[in-house]
């Protein structure tokens, strides 16, 4: 029995290599300002890399602030031969909180989506 | 967007079919991605399979081992209704004895997802699960001899709308099942064939969360993609009760890896009843995400096939 668990328990770890390469949902591997971070200044843009590439159409990113204002510059864009990030340029912030709102389409066609905050100033 | 914008005409109505109807498999409920749990059914119908789960059951009460691999395919039909169906193989060890194996009892599932509230991060899924008759080793492997109806109700919640002065509670969810069993036959070789009480959760704690949504707080792959759960799941006899019906169940803490295309689990099995096993046990599961393996075909419902 205990060649039968070791035969299954290897063949699972190598079913992985076997498989055909895919993309699959776009998740966020990180961000700058990064994720519930605290900057001492404003920074120009908020960039968002992700662990897959993106469908330009349908992928978009805003900032707003406490009151719900958007303090982005509207010009959301995924950089030539950077198809796995996206990033907006900002407006001068004063100090405060700041929610950054993404929603992306993968090239494969999976949206996803995702909320969080930086403060600017020690908040 | 300024890149290919030239594109965008041509492709929008196929993205935007997909992006708002046939690619959300997978259990998202807006900013929350809930993994595929092993004891705990899985709130969302999805196009996923789990091929294998090998499991070591805790000992039986008599000393005897057993030995479980299980196979699941679940397939949306449309976007909101979907099917399961799965077949277990079971190696059996009493002591003394000679080893017994075979088939296990074959099980399907209809699943109809009641609603989604991305907001907060809660879902809702109504399901008819059925183990047929006759369809394992009644004799040896004690599988059944009578098809047992089973309405579940699954839900899902995520706690990422907790307060923001409780960050690190944002990355907690909970998955849950309650159901109940009907056999189709009272009695089986003289035993009484009780209905039963099922209830069922898993309580989870999400890297992946407190890292997209919460705080950066460093994490790199693999551990950036780990989601550390407790399962608990109990069973309760509500009729038709004989010496030794009790509460059965299993309190299992574990981890599950999850990847762009598939996920690992493993649990430990711990029996919280007598009747239920005494000793440790464990397992281990390779799951696999249809709908991000094949987005354009098997991995959307069966009925955008032709579209």
């Amino acid at each position: 029995m205990n060649r039968i668990i070791l035969t299954l328990v290897a063949s699972m770890m190598a079913i992985p290599a076997a498989m055909p390469s895919a993309r699959g949902h776009a998740f966020l591997d990180h961000a700058t300002p990064a994720v519930g971070s605290a900057v001492p200044q404003s920074p120009p843009v908020v960039t968002l890399w992700f662990t897959q590439d993106l469908e330009p159409a349908f992928s978009n990113v805003t900032v707003t602030n406490d009151a719900g204002e958007r303090v982005d510059l509207g010009n959301a864009q995924i950089p030539a031969g950077s198809p796995a990030e996206l990033r907006i340029g900002l407006k001068a912030l004063p100090p405060g909180t700041y929610t950054v709102i993404w929603h992306v389409v993968s090239v494969d066609t999976h949206p996803t989506q995702g909320t969080f905050t930086f403060d600017v100033g020690g908040g | 967007m300024n890149r290919n914008r030239w594109g965008a005409g041509a492709l929008a109505p196929a993205f935007l079919f997909a992006a708002t109807s046939g690619a959300l498999a997978h259990g998202f409920a807006g900013d929350r991605f809930f993994p595929a749990t092993i004891l705990t059914d899985d709130p969302f119908v999805a196009d996923e399979m789990s091929l294998p789960t090998f499991t070591r059951s805790p000992n039986a009460a008599d000393g005897s081992q057993e030995y479980h691999l299980d196979v699941d395919l679940a397939k949306r039909l449309t976007p909101d209704f979907g099917i399961v169906i799965g077949r277990g193989w079971t190696y059996h060890q009493s002591p003394g004895m000679p080893a017994v194996t075979g088939f296990d009892a074959l099980h399907t599932a209809a699943q109809y997802q009641l609603f989604i509230d991305g907001p907060h991060e809660m879902l809702g899924l109504l399901g008819l699960n059925v183990t047929w008759a006759h369809t394992g080793r009644v004799q040896a492997l004690a599988a059944p001899d009578f098809t047992t109806l089973s309405p579940t109700f699954d839900f899902g919640k995520g706690f990422g709308d907790l307060p923001r002065s409780l960050p690190y509670l944002r990355p907690f969810a909970i998955t849950g099942n309650l159901g109940f069993d009907f056999p189709t036959k009272t009695e089986s070789a003289g035993t009484p064939n009780p209905d039963n009480f099922n209830y069922g959760f898993a309580f989870e704690y999400s890297l992946p969360y407190l890292q997209c949504c919460v705080k950066d707080i460093g994490l790199r792959p693999p551990f950036n993609q780990l989601i550390p759960l407790v399962e608990v799941a109990f069973s309760t006899p509500m009729n038709r009760t004989f010496a030794g019906a009790t509460t059965t169940g299993t309190v299992q803490p574990g981890i599950i890896w999850s990847g762009p295309y598939f996920q690992i689990a493993a649990e430990a099995i711990l029996p919280v009843t007598h009747a239920t096993g005494h000793g440790l046990g464990g397992l281990i599961q390779f799951h696999i995400y249809l709908d991000d393996l094949f987005p354009r075909s098997f991995g959307r419902p069966v009925s955008e096939w032709l579209q």
